[in-house]
């Protein structure tokens, strides 16, 4: 699911350098390539830096998926029907399911799974930050469907069009299954609403803990964003993030007026001139602090995947040895 | 046509919805990602049959039962499951005892429990209950599948690394005797054969038997002398775990009783 725009830098990020100017022939077809609106494939000759930034770009992505799935997965047992309780399933196996094909699409870049879960685990590597907020009722489970993961495709349909084969083609699945979320999460909320007074308090309760975390995650202001400008020169990003941030607040408006919620921003109006909705200040500091690791949640997201891939290293060591017997087993049966 | 006595409608889905809530408990803490989203799989199979199985026994009930009534709304000794299936995902503790979740307990549970429905359902899907042997046949081509699974895990275990044969033989040792309870048919089971919309489960013990042996001696695990205790939970006499899993599981919907989700 969600990725918070990509362009938050981590410790791989900060050693990227400006991409130098085209001198070569191999660097003069790539910007051929891009300035076509192709693709580029894994066996394509392609800059350094570009690389770089998509291994940092979609591992984050990756990572998001992974770290996105304790949130709502904190749900799973107490859902309240087990109608529910199988579709939240589906939902959290799905995001598993776009981890890996992501690491998959990271893979085809050189880099692999092991090493991008190394840079998680150690907290080089970046997660998308709305994953470091607490679920704390039922109603989360709908607001993250409609909210977050609707943020989330505001941010990745562009990215289906993104110049790297592999990434583009997996983010076409990825927001089909997207959409689908967002719909169950919005149908949830909307029979809630539609229920007990203390379901309705549940709902509106969500919003308001998640509407400001929702419009964080296009990530800063264009004029504060170090990655974008590269990013778009080289197709990787397509949209700016405060054009994405105002599409996502238009659209939700109407979502918000249907389901019977109040967003919780006394500034938030139609602007007739502007022909979009103002809205008030996002707490950017929040926001860093949050990214820098100081969130409410950030540690128990990170050492709980620590923990679960800590603990699994037996199964892992036992599949590993099992297949050596076998092919050793193999080996002796063929001389 | 032929009906099951809701109460063995109700013994099936038991075990499904408790095995599965069991099994969802790895959802985004699985050994690697591929087996995580093996085990959602798994799970999201055994919650549908058990919604399949308690809309059939709400629709034989009549009145305002529905399938989350008998899900959320019954108390632990009115379920009707194995206790095999409502242990913990370690190895044997009290009930209110924490411990980390062992995925050897987790696989030889899912393999001796699968292996016992894949017969099962088997047999069932030939029932003169025709809306129940739609269902089995259904649950017939998952179980199969989650049996596979399990096999090849408790194989890759016991033929794995020393620590893998370790843990698997200690789960085996653990959850074997609880298959004691098996064969031992339960009133309802036996209501079940007489309308002739059951067979009886001591007619599956030699083909599950087989089952065992065979993987068994591929993982190099040695199957566990029984005697004693024989478990009841099919009864509604359960461990002390259940009422933990039924007491999480339940705790919204009965916060909110009559709400619609």
């Amino acid at each position: 699911m969600y990725t918070q725009a990509m362009d938050i830098p981590d410790e791989s990020g900060k050693k990227l350098a400006a991409v130098p100017p085209a001198h070569s022939e191999q660097e003069a077809a790539f910007e051929a390539r891009i300035d076509a609106d192709g693709r580029i494939e894994p066996q394509d000759w392609m800059p350094e830096a570009y690389r770089k930034t998509l291994v940092r770009q979609i591992s984050q992505h990756a990572h998001s998926e992974i770290i996105g799935m304790l949130p709502e997965g904190n749900w799973i047992s107490r859902a309240p029907s087990l109608k529910r309780k199988a579709i939240l399933i589906a939902k959290v196996q799905d995001e598993g399911g776009h981890g890996l094909y992501l690491y998959s699409a990271a893979e085809t870049l050189g880099t692999s799974r092991d090493e991008m879960l190394e840079g998680l685990h150690s907290g080089k590597a970046k997660y998308s930050s709305i994953f470091n907020y607490p679920t704390l009722s039922w109603a989360d489970v709908g607001v993250i469907g409609w909210l977050v993961d609707g943020a989330a495709i505001m941010n990745q349909v562009p990215l289906c069009r993104c110049s790297y084969g592999p990434y583009s083609r997996a983010m076409i699945r990825v927001c089909k299954e997207e959409s689908f979320h967002q719909r169950q999460g919005y149908e949830a909320l909307l029979v809630m609403m539609k229920g007990t007074e203390e379901q309705k308090a549940m709902v509106q309760d969500a919003v308001n803990r998640w509407w400001w975390k929702c419009l964080a995650m296009f990530g800063p202001p264009d004029a504060d964003s170090p990655h974008s400008a590269q990013g778009m020169r080289w197709g990787i990003k397509r949209v700016s993030n405060d054009e994405l941030r105002q599409k996502f607040i238009d659209a939700t408006v109407v979502q918000a007026r249907v389901l019977g919620v109040t967003l919780p921003d006394p500034d938030l109006k139609w602007n007739e001139a502007r022909g979009h909705h103002d809205y008030g200040q996002i707490d950017w500091q929040e926001f860093w602090n949050t990214v820098e690791g100081n969130g409410p949640c950030n540690k128990e997201r990170l050492s709980t995947r620590v923990k679960a891939h800590e603990d699994g290293q037996w199964v892992r060591d036992a599949a590993q040895a099992y297949a050596s017997k076998q092919k050793e087993r193999a080996s002796k049966e063929a001389a | 046509m032929s009906k099951a006595p809701v109460d063995y409608l109700l013994q099936l889905a038991d075990n499904a919805v408790v095995l599965g809530q069991r099994n969802a408990e790895w959802c985004g803490h699985g050994p690697i990602l591929e087996e995580d989203i093996a085990l959602a799989n798994v799970s999201l199979d055994l919650i549908g049959q058990a919604r399949l199985l308690y809309q059939l026994a709400a629709a034989r009930i009549g009145g305002d039962a529905t399938e989350d009534k008998l899900a959320y709304f019954r108390d632990p000794a009115e379920f009707r499951n194995y206790t095999l299936v409502e242990l913990p995902n370690h190895g044997a503790l009290v009930g209110y005892a924490a411990a980390d979740m062992d995925y050897a307990t987790t696989i030889v549970r899912n393999f001796l429990y699968s292996a016992l429905m894949a017969l099962q359902w088997e047999a069932l899907a030939n029932s003169a209950d025709e809306e129940l042997a739609a269902i089995a046949a259904k649950s017939l081509k998952e179980t199969r599948y989650h049996l596979h699974h399990a096999a090849d895990w408790v194989v890759r275990f016991g033929d794995g690394t020393e620590e893998s044969h370790r843990r698997a033989q200690a789960a085996l040792d653990h959850l074997y005797r609880y298959t004691e309870e098996f064969w031992t048919p339960s009133a309802t089971e036996d209501a079940a054969v007489a309308a002739g919309v059951a067979v009886d489960v001591r007619s599956l013990r030699a083909g599950w038997d087989a089952l065992l042996a065979e993987t068994l001696a591929d993982a190099t695990l040695v199957r566990p002398e029984v005697r004693g205790y024989v478990p009841e939970g099919k009864h509604g006499l359960h461990s002390e775990h259940l009422s933990y899993l039924l007491g999480e599981m339940q705790s919204l919907a009965r916060a909110h009783p009559g709400a619609t989700w």
